[in-house]
């Protein structure tokens, strides 16, 4: 046979890179699979020791005693759901009041600045928030918000409860101003997208029957948007759930349940943070890696379904369009 | 009052809240800037960068640190930005529509917002404990995990910007599907997918919690890939919560640099893309 032409070789290069490349980009899809699946199999191979030895009984009491290798999941989970909900009653509506603001009233010039402001706050580093949470924001939660809140709040029956005791300046009540700080760009970004969506032609028929700005925003974007917004709060509440750094710094590492806010508490992300590297027996390693299962499950349930919002929020709109 | 009245006072009332909702989201910005800069420009010197961390009661510098986390950063983009970008062209181009594509794509975006601790725990579980001892290459594939969703997401998204047409001129041409891509479209979403890579090298050079579980910290310089490494996070961490001046001023000088750096590389970024927007606009 004689010698290949030189387009043929050519030919089978390009095929046979054409097989190279496509195999690489399935496998590199696949593995985004398997890193989920992988997080999901080593938690609980980790944490096997304790699941196996306190079952249930691990999320349903607040000892944590290494001493004794008796561990109750109570105390952080408690922490953890507390300082999110904390967080969401303060970022929720200053997200909306900031979406609100950047899509209906900003002029056009200032529109730019001001989004790429509230966007920077999402790139500062959770250590920075920590940093600047332990320096700053508990020295003015103890000096001034605290001993405000304790002397007017305080003896109100009912939520009095939650504003007792000296204001240590770190503690639950802080962690929860930082996270709340901390998510906010996101629902405020996820709020805007879904804010613009809203089909102008609704928006507009209602300014024609005499409504105002605020009438359209409240009366039309938002029931229109109510996926969206569900969503974005659901987000914002699954990274709050599982920040780290920024909580160990100003929650207070104290394992207990406290009535009041301004107590230190922990989370489940600061406990396994503080404790981690200093963990002797099997056994509390097992137990700081079965609360990181416990955060993994209730995080993966928080922001799946915010997805899935947002994800029918998208196709409602592209059959609209 | 008049029902019109009612409703203009409301509108009023509404519109200087939400002023006053973005009035406190930048304040809170400035806030942290100014307290960041005040406590990080004090006793700023060359000493900073150039001497290693010091025992408590002696001067130093962050040189070690800043080293360790450029060079995490670096291998973890090295290990993670060709996985995600691969990850990304398959369900952009390949698999458009196919079931593992929508798969893919949802569980991408659960572990965009997935708590970073989680990926330590692994990373620990996976590597520390199989080989016995923290090392920089653990954490700079705890770093690569945690870019693989931002690189797949951004190049997505940039590849879906890229007109079919073009596709469909190089296939007439006779072009392998890898040949397009790589020679046409790539090229094409060049931009975007830079800032993708600034973007995801702004997120992971600024974690702190995935690097506890695998990189832990070095008090010395080391260059030794396999063992504990400095690193800024886990430094400014260390010496933040300790009771030494000296150390609390290098942890404030430390987290002045990883946020002026990641500021800087997210405004740039954001400034590319926003070019690149432009010339998708006017048909280029």
């Amino acid at each position: 046979m004689a010698a290949t032409p030189l387009y043929l070789s050519t030919l089978r290069r390009e095929a046979r890179i054409e097989g190279i490349f496509k195999a690489a980009t399935y496998i590199s899809a696949w593995t985004v699979l398997l890193l989920l699946a992988g997080v999901i199999i080593t938690l609980i191979v980790g944490s096997w020791l304790t699941i196996t030895k306190f079952g249930l009984g691990f999320l349903t009491h607040s000892k944590w005693n290494p001493v004794e290798d008796n561990y109750g999941a109570l105390a952080p989970l408690y922490g953890t759901v507390i300082t999110s909900v904390i967080a969401m009653i303060i970022a929720v509506p200053l997200s909306f009041g900031i979406a609100v603001f950047l899509t209906e009233i900003c002029p056009r010039w200032l529109r730019r600045p001001i989004s790429t402001a509230i966007e920077l706050l999402a790139a500062i580093p959770s250590i920075v928030f920590g940093i600047w949470g332990l320096f700053f924001m508990a020295p003015v939660m103890q000096r001034s918000v605290q001993p405000w809140l304790i002397a007017h709040v305080g003896s109100i029956p009912g939520v009095g409860n939650l504003f007792q005791g000296p204001p240590y300046g770190i503690g639950v009540l802080t962690a929860g101003v930082v996270l709340a700080i901390m998510v906010l760009p996101f629902i405020t970004a996820v709020f805007r997208e879904v804010f613009t969506m809203t089909p102008k032609s609704l928006k507009e028929a209602a300014y024609g029957m005499g409504a105002t700005q605020w009438n359209v925003v409240w009366d039309v974007v938002v029931p229109w948007s109510r996926t969206g917004i569900i969503g974005g709060i659901m987000l914002g509440l699954g990274r709050a759930l599982g920040e780290t750094m920024a909580v160990t710094f100003v929650i207070g590492n104290a394992n207990r349940i406290s009535s009041s806010i301004l107590a230190p508490g922990t989370s489940i992300a600061a406990k396994i943070a503080s404790e981690f590297a200093e963990a002797e027996s099997a056994a509390h390693t097992s137990a700081l890696i079965e609360l990181g299962l416990l955060l993994f499950v209730l995080t993966f349930i928080i922001i799946a379904s915010a997805r899935l919002m947002l994800l029918r929020m998208d196709r409602g709109k592209a059959q609209r369009a | 009052m008049s029902n019109l009245g009612k409703r203009q006072f409301s509108n009023v009332i509404a519109f200087v809240a939400c002023t006053m909702a973005t009035a406190v989201g930048i304040s809170a910005l400035f806030a942290i800037l100014w307290v960041l800069l005040s406590n990080g420009i004090a006793g700023m010197s060359w000493q900073v960068f150039t001497q290693t961390t010091p025992a408590p009661g002696s001067s130093g510098g962050l040189s070690n640190a800043i080293f360790g986390s450029v060079l995490m950063t670096l291998m973890g983009i090295l290990i993670g930005a060709p996985i995600g970008i691969l990850a990304g062209t398959h369900i952009a181009e390949y698999g458009r529509r196919s079931a593992l594509s929508t798969v893919v794509r949802f569980i991408n975006d659960v572990l965009l917002s997935a708590p970073s601790i989680l990926i330590g725990l692994f990373v620990y579980t996976m590597v520390v404990v199989r080989v016995g001892h923290f090392s920089a290459i653990a954490g700079a594939i705890a770093l690569a995990i945690i870019s693989i969703p931002v690189m797949v997401r951004t190049t997505e998204d940039m590849l879906n910007l890229v007109p079919g047409s073009i596709r469909d001129g190089s296939a007439a041409l006779g072009a392998h599907p890898w040949r397009t891509i790589s020679s046409i479209v790539y090229p094409a979403a060049r931009n975007g997918m830079i800032t993708g890579l600034m973007l995801a090298i702004a997120r992971i050079s600024g974690e702190s919690a995935p690097l506890m579980f695998t990189v832990l910290n070095n008090q010395f310089w080391s260059t030794d890939a396999t063992r504990p490494m400095a690193n800024l996070p886990m430094t400014i961490y260390t010496y933040a919560m300790s009771p030494y001046a000296d150390w609390q001023r290098l942890a404030w000088q430390g987290a002045f640099i990883i946020t002026a750096f990641i500021l800087l590389l997210s405004i740039l970024a954001r400034s590319l893309s926003s070019l690149f927007g432009k010339h998708q606009s006017s048909g280029e």
